[in-house]
């Protein structure tokens, strides 16, 4: 696949969140939030337990509704009322627990619900084809057969495979959700690569994370949730990992890193 | 990791079989030793070796059929990590139907048609179970033993109708009554028996032999050639073996020979099932929602359509498998132990394979494990053990077989090797 520009024609972030709101019943889970994320680019979203960070992912993923708010895909506003509509623009989402079927092979889980057919019967043979291509473009060789069940594979591989199935079907947004949390020293390492590749390939990635070491390790941009507020957005290079905690916990910063304004 | 997947000879492929079956995923395995088992100790100790008598292997195999077909339909229940508690009498109700449209005396219906509307019933009864299973999230264990009563209710009343009140039969002058108690009697003619299994050996292993190399040549995972030459010939094995017991002539006076039409019907449900469970979206669909029914629902798929039709087709199942037993005893019954069939069914599932816990399991399992419930029972009945024995050992080998089931479950969480 080709990369594609890290910003549309018209120079626009491939998704461009403003004044998004969420309330649930009192509770205020997002506040104005104004949030960019670039094609080629890995966007980290940290924050506090509470911070909000699951309900914005869920907002652009379909599964929530803003109350308020102006969402625009490569320059076009929309609205994304359900996960399936996330997924015919190329938004997925590889969720904590993965969602993968343990008694299912590789193959069948990355097809899941979107399976072949030819002559009603499932077509296995173009689908091992297909799914040995994502995996060996996402250079996964750590799995000797994808006719193995998902059961007998690591946590790393196992996160390797969800994003494989996520990034198969032409995605140009992948939002994952703690991608290293319950991995080991080795396999995180292979996920953040991983991670980097699906940048290289020219697509948006974006990483909620509690661990600061992987956030400085694969983002090239950090947006930091405190109390529902986006208070900072910038490249990754302008924070350190002090003034990161310090937004986390305090929601402003006490010394220089980063800036309030909303573009990065 | 399966190392059978990744083998390459016949050699390494054995190696990988050994190293799962010691890691405790055995697969069919106790199955078929539980056969070999039974086989060798009643042909031994039955009465004159009668056991192993081509008459009674047939009859054995035609006892089996019922808990076989049974055990087939509750396998649509377990693998989505339910239960079905109702096939027995549901299935009876849609027998007990067909048996009595088929009355010349009274309905008259032909033979098809009485069959049509026995298997409709059960799968509207199906139906009817799944939705409030799925729609309104009541446990199927509830629902199905609610539906167990209910069915058994209806049964009686169904057996009422007609001149033969609470027990119909199958004996008379009718064709329409011949064809329903052929279904386990009738015989195909031994010659066309021979000619029948071999385009059946033909063609099943033209199928594997293609479709293997096939994925072979575009470097696929496939088994190595040796190998599907050995599945090949085990399957013409097997096929050589029954056709020659069954065109021996079984009868003391008279002749008896040739395949039983039972013998077609079960091979017709398992092939049916198993294209639909393993070949097409509705099984893959099946199996994912006994796995993981979050991450089916995630993927789009309608956990309500599937598990309802699941359902009902389990109950359709069921219907099959008790007409085959109406067959088995020219007629119904108002003294049809109902639920003492659900037992077997689960049992023989669970004994050949399937799991307890959703996700796993295969028609397979339930052909082979009702032969090993059909073998107990029927060499149980030739030692002239009363039946309080047959229940104890038929419980002890479901102990056994959930035993195995739970231990490979736990060697899966733990990291080792599962298969669908």
């Amino acid at each position: 696949m080709a990369a594609v520009a890290s910003t549309t024609a018209t120079g626009e972030p491939l998704l461009k969140i403003r004044e998004l709101d969420k309330h649930f019943g009192p509770v205020q889970a997002l506040y104005h939030v104004d949030l960019d994320l670039p094609s080629s680019q890995v966007t980290a979203l940290v924050g506090d337990n509470g911070a909000g960070k699951t309900v914005l992912t869920k907002c652009v993923a379909g599964i929530y509704q803003p109350d308020h708010g102006q969402v625009s895909w490569e320059g076009h506003p929309v609205h994304i009322r359900n996960a399936r509509d996330a997924a015919r623009l190329g938004i997925e989402t590889v969720y904590q627990d993965l969602a993968l079927a343990d008694n299912l092979d590789i193959v069948q889980n990355m097809f899941l619900g979107r399976e072949r057919v030819s002559a009603g019967l499932l077509d296995e043979d173009s689908m091992e084809r297909s799914a040995a291509e994502t995996l060996a473009s996402l250079r996964v060789t750590t799995v000797r057969s994808i006719r193995q069940p998902v059961a007998s594979l690591s946590g790393g591989q196992r996160q390797s495979v969800a994003v494989a199935k996520a990034v198969m079907w032409n995605s140009k947004l992948v939002i994952m959700d703690e991608p290293t949390a319950a991995l080991g020293v080795v396999q995180t390492k292979q996920v953040l690569d991983l991670i980097k590749r699906l940048r290289d390939r020219g697509l948006a990635v974006m990483v909620i994370s509690h661990n600061l070491n992987d956030v400085f390790e694969v983002a090239d941009r950090i947006a930091v949730l405190y109390l529902g507020r986006l208070v900072v957005q910038d490249k990754a290079s302008a924070f350190d990992r002090q003034s990161v905690v310090q937004y986390m916990t305090t929601g402003g910063a006490s010394r220089a890193g980063g800036t309030l304004t909303t573009n990065g | 990791m399966p190392p059978e997947l990744v083998a390459q000879s016949l050699r390494e492929y054995f190696r990988a079989w050994l190293a799962r079956i010691a890691a405790g995923e055995s697969g069919v395995l106790p199955v078929i030793v539980a056969m070999a088992a039974i086989v060798l100790v009643f042909g031994a100790i039955s009465p004159n070796h009668v056991f192993l008598l081509p008459v009674n292997l047939v009859n054995l195999f035609q006892q089996s059929a019922v808990f076989m077909v049974l055990a087939m339909a509750e396998g649509f229940a377990l693998i989505l990590g339910e239960i079905d508690l109702s096939v027995g009498f549901v299935g009876a109700c849609g027998a007990a139907i067909t048996v009595q449209l088929v009355q010349p005396l009274t309905t008259n219906w032909p033979w098809w048609a009485a069959i049509l509307a026995g298997l409709l019933f059960c799968a509207v009864f199906g139906t009817i179970q799944g939705t409030l299973i799925t729609r309104l999230r009541l446990p199927s264990f509830i629902v199905t033993l609610a539906g167990f009563l209910i069915a058994n209710g209806l049964f009686l009343w169904i057996l009422n109708f007609g001149p033969f009140s609470g027990y119909p039969n199958l004996a008379g002058f009718s064709d329409n009554l011949h064809v329903i108690y052929y279904l386990m009697w009738g015989n195909i003619d031994p010659i066309i028996s021979w000619v029948v299994a071999g385009a059946f050996v033909a063609g099943l292993g033209l199928w594997m032999w293609i479709s293997d190399s096939r994925r072979r040549s575009s470097g696929l995972v496939a088994p190595p050639a040796s190998l599907t030459l050995v599945k090949i010939g085990l399957i013409a094995v097997v096929a050589v073996v029954v056709v020659g017991i069954c065109n021996t002539n079984r009868a003391s006076i008279g002749t008896l020979e040739g395949l039983p039409w039972v013998v077609p019907i079960v091979l017709g449900v398992l092939m049916a099932w198993t294209i639909l469970l393993q070949r097409t979206k509705y099984g893959r669909y099946v199996y994912a929602i006994g796995g993981n029914p979050e991450a089916a629902r995630r993927a789009g798929i309608n956990l309500s359509l599937v598990r309802t039709a699941a359902f009902a087709l389990c109950s359709f199942t069921a219907g099959i498998g008790l007409m085959l037993y109406a067959s088995l005893l020219g007629g119904m019954s108002n003294n049809l132990q109902g639920g003492q069939y659900v037992l077997y069914a689960v049992a023989a599932a669970v004994i050949g394979g399937t799991s307890l816990f959703g996700g796993r399991g295969k028609p397979l399992h339930g052909v082979l494990g009702g032969l090993v419930i059909g073998g107990i029972y029927n060499g149980m009945f030739l030692m002239g053990l009363s039946v309080q024995w047959e229940y104890v050992v038929t419980g002890l080998v479901l102990l056994a077989a959930v035993t195995i089931d739970s231990l490979s479950r736990r060697g899966a969480a733990s990291g080792s090797v599962t298969r669908v």
